[in-house]
């Protein structure tokens, strides 16, 4: 078998070994990586400054796949087929494959030596520590990855200058009219925009500190760090010295194989010089990886160029182009006020659409790309508010509908045909569209609706509506009743599906006991007996130790109560004790002893809040920042009872090194200096998921509002048994548009989602001390109604490590 | 075939103290028997054991319709069963005993033998549990 050297380890080197390994190669593959660590998500670099983890962002090493990291490739001998490293080692090869990427490109200019980059972990980390102290930062370069840049700038807190050489910013992107629209957003945000304007010198003073970019003009702008964005240059400097045929201006040149002018070596990615022409986007290098592979492994892919198209958000602004950025015929629309500026490229017989730039709203994009060198789908002025909700449009198979992964509307429509799919993650797994950058979601379900695919969204054979919909009518027909619901709304008399869907719709909106009158027969049998079903038909029993946090008093009335009722203990992972092996008709009698000692329900039967888990925080930690048990019991306290889609989880960590594990969390809050980040959509289970990051250094006011209106915008938009990894990922727009409804309170809804957080927090009680101070709840606790002093002879124990377990019964 | 058995009554509670749509189980000839009362006022019963989970829990699904029958879901894994018929609409083979219940004077009576549904598969009846009733 064959071995594979690929000299460099970023994004396009890890998309071509994982395609290699996905397409059965069985030769030996060595990755040499200048950077001390694997490839790493360089489309969300910036996120590292905003909370996200190397881990996060660092992709897993294929199996199989050896690395040398740290270090580089010096020499390449094509002669005896081998490269030398920077440590010295010789490693021989039979495919070499040249993946190094490109350098940030920086004029020489004076003072050129003191100034950043934007490219690597490396790079942020250094940014990250020359903004301590700094109160202006300069970016020079006004593209994509300038604005970036930018961005990480403001991010941490610094006065940020952007200095463009053109007229205008982003223009390979946008033209004119579309960068006077950019700027007016990114000025909005209190950036200072110089457009038109070079670079002088970088000025210092006695110690060599950054304290200003001079402009050729003479003005001095004030600065204490600067980073050039500034474009980049491949680097081809091994091909060069190994005589392999590079560019006039730079790039390794390639064939449509990706295969350089020695047959033995092959360049992808950002150091290729691919039909004349360098790429710096993610989608054409991630076709390069896959074009290379096919070739090593004997096919015949070939690289045909790519489309350059973009759809991004940059500060917030939605910036989008695809295809040419002229014609012979355009239609404009431009609301300065709005800041929204669109405009479609049109062939001189205005028949054929050329291309487009959308800035403020690129609602257009996903919808119109495919359509680029394609009749005119509609009226060139209806195109221009073209969005998901236009689903008129028939797309050709042969459309590309996911730039990044390089899938056309055929593969998705096969993909439902031949398997069977019937929702967007079941596309995503077949084809991977919508993986990357999820532009594109949009159209999965468009071509998804229009496939006849029936996506039905009833409940149960009993209601055609969804929950939210249901939720919609409960609260706006003011319905107090599952019957009233039922006998308008549905047919029938229910089932284990619809009832406890509306018996949590009810809690969530009116609060009340779950077992006060009809409501008792809509539950599942763990809020019906307030304890969670096992499977001899026994229960567990969990009280509410909020935060984790509990006296050795309360500990020791655990113990007593396990004990007296032969209780089989365990600690659960929420921070609390489970006691197992009750009897319905001992129910009762526990919860007297633990709601005597000053204990409630903890609603671990219920899709309710369970626990807020807690680090010990900076009362005891030399760590801690922040008191994280002060604020997990608050917070436990605050939602405890609150009914919800499904059961939410929660943590506080009180500091950066998250021992509470708060990202594994629907609702997860870490310490930071300047008070608290949360975030959202994680669980653990079945699929786990980390939480993403929905708002920075929040007071606790700012934060407990944000998490009240988080989760009763859940709790009324979110389908039945959704957790809210789930839900966001349902949702038009995902966290972009929670965040809206939320923090900006787009729709309108914040007041009415604050009244009703507050009306259950003011009308919450305990479940458990209800029902055992009502004898007519209390009759319901008995093994069997005409013999109610008599235990259920069926359940029978067996002992194990001195506690008792279940004897197994096979039906 | 259905059995017909002479019927001995058992008074199992008051009419007013079966909730609608929610069981209760009671001890009937020293058999686990799941007592309901449907939306329209109708006394149902069936076997309390659950033949999937071999738990004796069936008193505490959640009592509906499915396409107009009614039905209890087992709470464990949710198994439908007809309270009618007592065979489980989600896996035909299956099923559980059904009693005659009625109401005298306000109070649910069941009798004590149980009738079996006419079937193919095995039947799941009380007596398989490991621990026989008093």
């Amino acid at each position: 078998m064959s071995r594979v050297v690929v000299a460099g380890y970023g994004p396009t080197a890890h998309r071509f070994v994982e395609a290699l390994r996905e397409r059965g190669f069985g030769g030996r593959i060595t990755v040499i990586g200048e950077e001390p660590r694997p490839a790493y998500d360089r489309v969300a670099l910036t996120s590292y400054l905003t909370g996200a983890s190397l881990a996060d962002l660092t992709y897993e090493v294929p199996e199989g796949v050896e690395t040398l990291l740290g270090t580089r490739v010096t020499g390449i001998d094509r002669q005896a087929r081998t490269v030398t490293t920077a440590g010295g080692a010789t490693v021989p090869y039979d495919v070499l494959v040249l993946a190094t990427g490109s350098a940030p490109f920086v004029p020489p200019v004076p003072g050129a030596e003191h100034a950043h980059v934007y490219r690597t972990i490396d790079d942020l980390d250094a940014i990250r520590e020359a903004s301590d102290g700094a109160a202006e930062g300069v970016v020079v370069g006004g593209g994509l990855l300038g604005l970036e840049a930018a961005d990480a700038l403001r991010g941490l807190g610094l006065r940020t200058h952007i200095v463009e050489m053109s007229p205008w910013l982003m223009p390979r992107q946008v033209d004119e009219g579309g960068g006077a629209v950019l700027k007016g957003h990114i000025e909005g945000l209190g950036l200072s925009v110089h457009a038109g304007a070079g670079v002088q010198e970088i000025v210092t003073d006695a110690e060599g500190r950054v304290t200003g970019l001079r402009k050729p003009d003479g003005t001095l702008l004030d600065a204490q760090i600067v980073v050039f964005s500034a474009g980049i240059r491949p680097r081809d400097e091994l091909a060069r010295a190994a005589g392999i045929d590079v560019g006039e201006r730079g790039g390794v040149v390639v064939d449509a194989g990706m295969r350089t002018s020695d047959p033995a070596v092959y360049a992808i990615g950002e150091c290729a010089l691919a039909g004349g022409q360098v790429y710096g986007l993610v989608g054409p290098c991630n076709t390069m990886a896959e074009v290379a592979a096919d070739r090593v492994l004997g096919g015949t892919a070939v690289f045909e160029g790519a489309d350059l198209s973009t759809k991004l958000k940059l500060l917030g602004v939605e910036v989008a182009q695809f295809g040419a950025m002229s014609g012979a015929l355009d239609v404009t629309y431009m609301d300065p006020v709005g800041g929204v500026y669109k405009r479609l490229f049109i062939s001189d017989d205005a028949r054929t659409l050329l291309g487009g730039i959308c800035v403020g709203d690129a609602a257009p994009y996903a919808t119109l790309r495919p359509f680029v060198g394609k009749p005119l789908p509609a009226a060139p002025a209806d195109l221009l508010f073209t969005g998901t909700g236009a689903a008129d449009l028939d797309l050709p198979d042969e459309a590309q509908v996911c730039s990044c992964n390089n899938v056309s509307a055929g593969a998705v429509r096969a993909a439902v045909a031949d398997k069977g799919v019937t929702d967007v993650p079941g596309i995503k797994a077949c084809t991977r569209a919508g993986t990357t950058c999820g532009s594109c979601v949009p159209m999965l379900k468009q071509l998804l609706e229009r496939s006849g695919v029936e996506l039905s969204k009833a409940l149960c054979e009993h209601f055609t509506y969804s929950r939210a919909e249901l939720f919609d009518i409960i609260r706006v027909r003011g319905v107090t009743t599952f019957s009233e619901l039922i006998a308008h709304h549905g047919t029938g008399r229910g089932c284990d599906i619809c009832k406890p869907t509306v018996a949590s719709i009810l809690a969530s909106l009116h609060n009340g006991h779950v077992l006060e009158g009809e409501r008792a027969a809509l539950q599942d049998t763990n809020d019906a007996y307030l304890a969670n079903i096992q499977k001899n038909g026994t229960y567990s029993v969990v009280p509410r130790i909020p935060g984790g946090e509990i006296t050795p008093d309360k500990l020791i009335v655990i113990g007593e109560v396990a004990r007296d009722f032969g209780l089989y203990t365990k600690i659960t992972g929420g921070q609390r004790i489970d006691l197992f092996g009750a009897r319905v008709e001992q129910l009762p009698q526990i919860w007297k002893r633990l709601v005597d000692a000053g204990f409630e329900s903890g609603h671990a039967y219920g899709k309710a809040l369970r626990t807020v888990k807690s680090c010990v925080g900076s009362t005891w930690c030399r760590y801690g920042v922040q008191d994280s048990v002060g604020l997990a019991i608050a917070l436990e306290l605050r939602y405890r009872g609150l009914r919800a889609p499904h059961k939410l989880k929660s943590a506080v960590s009180g500091c950066a090194r998250e021992c509470a594990e708060a990202r594994s969390k629907d609702f997860g809050i870490i310490a930071t200096e300047q008070g608290w980040n949360l975030y959202v959509g994680g669980n653990g289970g079945f699929k786990p998921r980390h939480a993403d990051l929905f708002a920075s250094d929040l007071s606790t006011e700012e934060l407990v509002r944000t998490i009240d209106r988080f989760l009763m915008y859940y709790i009324r938009t979110a389908d039945r048994l959704q957790r809210t990894a789930a839900w966001i990922e349902s949702i038009e727009g995902g966290l972009d548009h929670v965040r809206d409804v939320i923090v900006n309170d787009s729709l309108g809804l914040c007041a009415e989602l604050d009244a009703q957080m507050a009306h259950h927090v003011t009308t919450y009680e305990d479940e458990w001390r209800a029902t055992i101070e009502d004898p007519e709840k209390l009759s319901r606790f008995v093994s069997f109604v005409n013999a109610p002093g008599v235990p259920d002879p069926s359940i029978v124990f067996e002992r194990e490590r001195d506690q008792i377990k279940p004897m197994v019964v096979t039906p | 075939m259905t059995m017909t058995l002479p019927a001995t009554w058992t008074t199992v509670c008051d009419y007013h103290a079966l909730l609608p749509e929610r069981g209760v189980c009671a001890l009937v000839g020293g058999e686990q028997v799941a007592v309901f009362r449907t939306f329209d006022g109708a006394v149902h019963a069936i076997g309390n054991l659950d033949p999937f989970s071999g738990a004796h829990v069936l008193s505490r699904g959640i009592v509906g319709t499915r396409g107009g029958e009614p039905t209890v879901a087992s709470p464990l894994h949710k198994q439908v069963f007809s309270l009618v018929t007592g065979a489980c609409l989600d896996e035909p083979g299956a099923a559980v005993p059904t009693y005659p219940a009625r109401v005298v004077d306000g109070r649910v009576e069941v009798a004590a033998r149980a009738a079996l549904p006419e079937q193919d598969g095995p039947v799941h009846a009380s007596g398989r549990s490991l621990v026989d009733a008093p």
